[in-house]
């Protein structure tokens, strides 16, 4: 009898190229494409040559070193700046301590912190060096601590959410102690921003969170409410916000009270502003959870409250993780806008350095130096949060359960 | 008690069905006994009206404390001093003179703020295409070159490009007399701005006219007859319509060009910048404020609308591509015809959200000192204290410039959706 049988499931035919191959498919077939490639490859050829002289030879980076303290620390005072170290090493500390317990995204960021330190340790001075050195150490001590002692996750936890206090008490300093108060005008550099940026995520998070609730709200007062403030403030800018606070925070609080702190009324408005974009953020995640977890968790007999807390936001946070990271990145580049209303963060410190006399000699001033330099330490920033942003992603398995 | 009473004489009396006898009577039951402060209905009211009450109340706290300080310091809440002469020059846009009322100083800073905001958009929408197909591009070396360009601008502060451009202007372009002439003269750059050429009309320009409003009003006609008679074969919507419109325009409007240069002289010619005294003559010139705003507004949208096109276009399901060249169709086509009018559906929301970013974010331009509405805004504060009514005014203007922009483009996006019905 003939019999057939089904033929053999073929591998697909493997794609290798010759380094010739990739060349023809990637940059010169067809004809128009490796035109393109002689014309981008002659463009880059001469734009090679002055970039490479300008950043080894002509470019005065001793603008960017001799300042290096001002981009950090800005206007700390000078005996003081053992504080800010301090504070690297404690967060470093308690970072290295959570590495080991959770893995995935704080091992990644701890790993970032560690190369990060042990690269920036050569250009720095004696001091800075001595700082973070020890938060090199403290990270490592930290995660060793954990590893040994494996049921301390809560204190760890305990610990991080102590450390915005303890952070602000060490900078701020208390009156009648060892730490002289330091005034909030003197704080600056890259530590303000990244004390801006965190604090308002901090802040602006649960406000966020409970304007996106108040937007999904059956009842109608608070629904509306929710709407007006998220339509409000997203169709302003953020400099306007920021001058609102800026001008009228002053006349809205009783006289008594004092002029408010410029950085209190910086971060208010940051956090208010963050907060509507933050809710608009949830609310997708919201609406994107079907119905019938709702009614589950209804038919289960849970509250209001445990069916948001134990059913629909953990599903609704993990499918906007992407859109939350692109917030903070918003928030962190927003921070420089602080400067308009006179703090001096980092962009605020690039400012001041270009407009310094020693560099007032040479032809068309620092400008591209100081720039360059600043742009790279907010590129730094950004870029690793994208990444981090997109490893989250993967270990949350967004989209695949 | 009765309701007690009924309920276990029920039960007992329908021992085999006793379950469903007491479901039927248990609503009955709860809604005699239950009190108000367990009822969801009472409940909800409560909420809303204590939550109306704390926020009528601390608003009303804060208004009190408000008028209290603005008593203190002698400032009246009034718009009153509007009317009142200026007494500050405006560097650039419309014609105003210090002694111009400070409503007409702040209608000036609108309209330089639209200025910024219409040409950023334009010119980021056309760098953001062409850099977000370049991401697409199959050419490794463009493909590269543009990942570089949006990771480069997409992550580092408008506000820092912004200051960057400006200072970059001010202090390292040369004097006015030895700045660089680019493109054979067209382009001139020094401390004192960009100057390009740009066209002009001269004094056969209204011979020309009448040509330009027949081709724009019979290219409309031939637009309307021609999809009249399209709807009238049970086309609902044709190109060719807009196509042979386009063209009759076109048409009517080159003859005029060339019938009036014939005749006398070009109705349209370039005006080349050259310097004269301590300033540029003729061609457009961009102050370095607001070229370093515009620069900035630019590079900086851009590079998210050019991630927003390739995310469009990397949206079509590939299938399509694949359906599109087994027809037979070619890449052009394919483009054209299959590609871009699905990419567009996915690219017109977010890229509506770029564009009102684009308009809020020249507010910056503060940071440069173009006189937008937000820096002329702050000077009339500075100049009258009367801080209440500017604030007002600066969010009442952005949006309502947000909300009219969302609702043009939202109406647009709605006749490119997919109609699921």
């Amino acid at each position: 009898m003939h019999t057939t049988s089904p033929a053999p499931v073929l591998p697909p035919p493997e794609m290798s190229l010759s380094i010739f191959g990739w060349l023809r498919t990637n940059l010169l077939h067809p004809w128009y494409n490796a035109l393109l490639t002689a014309v981008l490859l002659a463009g880059l050829a001469l734009a090679a040559g002055p970039v490479w002289r300008w950043v080894f030879i002509l470019a005065h980076w001793q603008a960017v070193a001799v300042n290096l303290r001002l981009f950090m620390v800005g206007l700390y005072p000078s005996a003081q700046v053992w504080r800010p170290g301090v504070v690297l090493i404690l967060l470093a500390w308690l970072l290295g301590g959570s590495a080991a317990h959770h893995r995935g995204m704080i091992q990644g960021v701890s790993t970032m912190l560690l190369v990060g330190l042990v690269l920036l340790a050569p250009l720095l001075t004696e001091l800075a060096r001595v700082s973070v050195a020890g938060a090199a150490l403290a990270l490592l001590a930290g995660y060793g601590l954990a590893w040994l002692w494996p049921h301390s996750k809560k204190l760890w936890q305990l610990g991080w959410l102590l450390s915005l206090p303890i952070v602000l008490i060490v900078l701020g300093g208390v009156r009648g102690t060892g730490l002289s108060p330091v005034p909030t005008t003197q704080w600056g550099g890259l530590m303000l921003t990244l004390l801006l940026a965190v604090i308002g995520l901090v802040a602006s998070f649960p406000l966020g969170l409970a304007l996106a609730l108040g937007r999904q709200s059956t009842l109608p007062v608070i629904r509306w409410f929710a709407i007006a403030y998220i339509e409000l403030v997203r169709g302003v800018p953020l400099v306007s916000v920021l001058m609102l606070f800026s001008l009228l925070l002053p006349l809205f609080l009783p006289a008594s009270w004092g002029r408010p702190d410029t950085l209190l009324r910086i971060l208010a408005g940051l956090t208010l502003f963050t907060a509507a974009y933050m809710a608009e953020n949830v609310r997708g995640g919201l609406q994107a959870i079907p119905r019938g977890q709702y009614e589950a968790a209804t038919s289960l007999g849970l509250t209001w409250v445990q069916t948001m807390r134990y059913i629909i936001l953990p599903q609704a946070l993990r499918a906007v993780i992407p859109a939350l990271v692109g917030q903070c990145i918003s928030l962190f580049k927003d921070t420089s806008l602080a400067t308009i209303i006179g703090a001096l963060e980092l962009l605020g410190i690039a400012k001041s350095v270009i407009e310094q006399s020693e560099w007032k000699g040479i032809t068309g001033g620092v400008v591209f130096e100081v720039f360059t330099f600043t742009a790279l330490v907010y590129g730094v920033f950004t870029y690793s949060m994208s990444r981090l942003s997109r490893r989250l992603e993967r270990d949350l398995g967004v989209g695949t359960r | 008690m009765n309701g007690y009473c009924a309920y276990n004489s029920l039960l007992l009396w329908g021992e085999g069905r006793g379950e469903w006898v007491a479901i039927m009577h248990q609503p009955q039951r709860t809604l005699q006994t239950i009190p108000f402060y367990r009822n969801v209905r009472v409940l909800a009211v409560l909420a809303q009206a204590a939550f109306a009450i704390g926020v009528v109340g601390l608003v009303w706290l804060l208004v009190a404390t408000m008028q209290e300080n603005m008593r203190k310091q002698g400032i009246p809440i009034s718009f009153a001093f509007l009317q009142q002469p200026a007494g500050f020059a405006i560097s650039e846009g419309l014609p105003f003179h210090p002694s111009q009322s400070y409503l007409t100083a702040f209608g000036v800073g609108v309209v330089n703020t639209l200025r910024a905001a219409m040409a950023g958009t334009i010119l980021a929408t056309l760098l953001g295409i062409g850099v977000g197909v370049a991401r697409l591009s199959r050419n490794w070396l463009l493909e590269r070159l543009a990942t570089l360009y949006v990771e480069t601008f997409r992550n580092v502060p408008l506000l820092l490009w912004l200051v960057f451009t400006y200072a970059a202007i001010r202090e390292t372009l040369p004097r006015l007399r030895e700045g660089p002439a680019l493109l054979w003269g067209t382009v001139l750059m020094s401390n004192r701005g960009i100057a390009l050429a740009w066209p002009q009309t001269s004094a056969t320009y209204s011979a020309f006219q009448p040509w330009l409003l027949a081709g724009l009003g019979l290219g409309g006609v031939v637009w309307l007859w021609t999809t009249y008679t399209a709807r009238h074969r049970g086309v609902p919507w044709s190109a060719t319509a807009l196509r042979w419109g386009v063209t009759v325009c076109g048409v009517l409007w080159v003859s005029g060009f060339v019938w009036t240069w014939a005749m006398a002289a070009p109705p349209l010619v370039w005006s080349i910048p050259r310097i004269q005294g301590f300033n540029y003559q003729g061609g457009l010139v961009l102050s370095p404020e607001f070229a370093a705003l515009l620069f900035g507004l630019v590079v900086y949208t851009a590079s998210f609308i050019a991630e927003v096109v390739r995310a469009g276009i990397l949206a079509v399901p590939k299938g399509q591509r694949e359906a599109a060249q087994a027809l037979g169709l070619s890449e052009r086509q394919t483009f054209v015809l299959v590609i871009c009018p699905q990419a567009l559906r996915v690219i017109i929301p977010p890229l509506i959200n770029q564009y009102l970013n684009l308009t809020k974010n020249s507010s910056l331009a503060i940071a440069v000192g173009y006189p937008d509405l937000f820096s002329v805004g702050l000077t009339i504060n500075n100049q009258t204290g009367q801080a209440i009514p500017f604030v007002m005014m600066i969010m009442a203007t952005y949006l309502s410039m947000s909300l009219l922009t969302s609702w043009v483009l939202n109406r647009l996006n709605r006749r490119l959706a997919l109609k699921t019905s």
